[in-house]
């Protein structure tokens, strides 16, 4: 189980660096993606690459003049004391579990308020975003999770600990993303607690028999 | 130090996908942004400020309002714009970004959070969680201007249905999966495209760093 690659080797799509880039995506799924760059080198080159071609079709937009006196109000405003500009949020300190954009939605992780149902403690993020659902979710060693498919697509990062389903085995930093083609199983590494950020654009639809049982859990 | 040019201000500017490819090579006597920018994080220099803003503001004025803003707020977000840019240009770092990247983030940001009302989540590159990046190049110059002028060539080289794409995502703020329902498209459709497209893109910047 202890290899020794640099970095998480399961990655957001091409599209999905895109849509962070371009800001077309919505915040939870950018949280996701910015979690997933703290932990990934590669990637936060991939999107300073599209964050270029976000400057390069800046500068190729035809200009749409500004009124005549829009620069005149700008120096004007140069002299003013900054009290329009916000305090800088007050950060944690260091985590070794969540990197920096994650700790300012959560907050420390020994202070979570969890909801614990059976193998599983989660608390939701993020409320208030229609048709997402933002999780942060901690699952037992070698807990097999009910078989499932997915209306929409499901994201999970994960922090600590690991997880396997029939596309691979998922470490700190992995990115899995499950859409409704996918019909997983996904069970957590024997050694160690899983703890996964995990975004969900629709319900999920539970296909076993235990998982139709299971249903009203998940969906909370 | 990035040595980079401004585009003559107040020249035309050909339409998105339309003769960028047809740029004039010449020597550009302008001042270079970097320099401006520097000037401006040094000595708060105001006439260097000013260039900026002729150069920036209408661009930015047109970027906002093709993403949906009424023409009172798009005046209002290029301002708190450049204000950002006054405010932050000291933590510009040359050797990361050119000048019109780094200002199309901020630029970015500012309008998820004014037409949004949502923050776009980003790294702490001081975040001691932060993985190192292993290849992280030293200091070096990279040739910003040579770069953005051979990139908006290669965005106009791109076949139109890849461009279009690129059109909503950034200035529709439209993410690929509401791209494929639009073009009534399979999402893996839209996702090739963009892959391709990209593939294309990263050939011009890796060429030049």
């Amino acid at each position: 189980m202890a290899d020794s690659r640099v970095g998480p080797v399961h990655h957001p799509s091409e599209a999905r660096l895109l849509d962070y880039a371009s800001g077309a995506t919505r915040e939870p799924v950018a949280l996701l993606i910015a979690t997933h760059l703290a932990l990934c080198p590669g990637c936060r080159r991939k999107v300073g690459e599209l964050e270029a071609v976000g400057g390069a079709l800046l500068e190729s937009l035809p200009a749409e003049p500004v009124k005549d006196d829009s620069l005149a109000r700008l120096l004007a405003r140069l002299d003013r004391p900054e009290t329009t500009e916000p305090a800088a949020p007050v950060r944690s300190p260091g985590d070794p579990i969540l990197p920096q954009p994650l700790r300012d939605y959560v907050g420390r992780l020994d202070q979570v308020a969890w909801r614990h149902l059976g193998p599983i403690a989660q608390v939701r993020l993020l409320p208030g975003f229609e048709g997402l659902t933002t999780r942060l979710v901690r699952i037992r060693p070698a807990a097999a999770m009910p078989r499932h498919t997915h209306a929409g697509t499901e994201l999970s990062l994960v922090l600590q600990g690991g997880f396997s389903d029939a596309a691979g085995h998922y470490r700190r930093g992995d990115v899995a993303e499950a859409d409704s083609a996918v019909d997983h199983q996904p069970i957590t590494d024997a050694d160690e607690e899983c703890l996964c950020l995990a975004v969900l654009d629709a319900p999920v639809r539970l296909t076993g028999r235990l998982g139709r049982l299971l249903n009203p859990f998940i969906r909370s | 130090m990035g040595i980079e040019a401004v585009c003559l201000v107040g020249m035309p500017v050909p339409p998105f996908n339309d003769c960028m490819a047809t740029e004039p090579a010449k020597p550009d006597p302008n001042p270079l942004l970097a320099d401006l920018l520097d000037a401006v994080a040094r000595r708060q220099d105001r006439a260097a400020f000013a260039r900026l803003f002729e150069h920036f503001a209408p661009r930015l004025k047109a970027y906002v309002r093709r993403l949906g803003a009424p023409d009172q707020k798009a005046e209002d977000i290029v301002q708190e714009v450049m204000i950002t840019v006054w405010r932050r240009a000291a933590l510009y770092d040359a050797s990361q970004a050119s000048v019109g990247t780094w200002i199309f983030t901020i630029a970015r940001n500012k309008r998820i959070d004014d037409l949004r009302r949502e923050r776009h989540p980003e790294i702490d590159p001081d975040d001691p969680t932060l993985v190192a990046d292993p290849h992280e190049p030293a200091e070096e110059v990279v040739m910003w201007q040579d770069q953005a002028r051979r990139l908006r060539a290669a965005i106009g080289a791109l076949p139109e249905e890849q461009a279009l794409i690129l059109r909503k995502n950034f200035f529709e703020d439209k993410a690929h999966g509401v791209i494929a329902q639009e073009l009534d498209l399979p999402l893996g459709t839209v996702k090739s495209r963009a892959r391709l497209a990209l593939a294309k893109l990263r050939q011009v910047l890796e060429d030049i760093v």
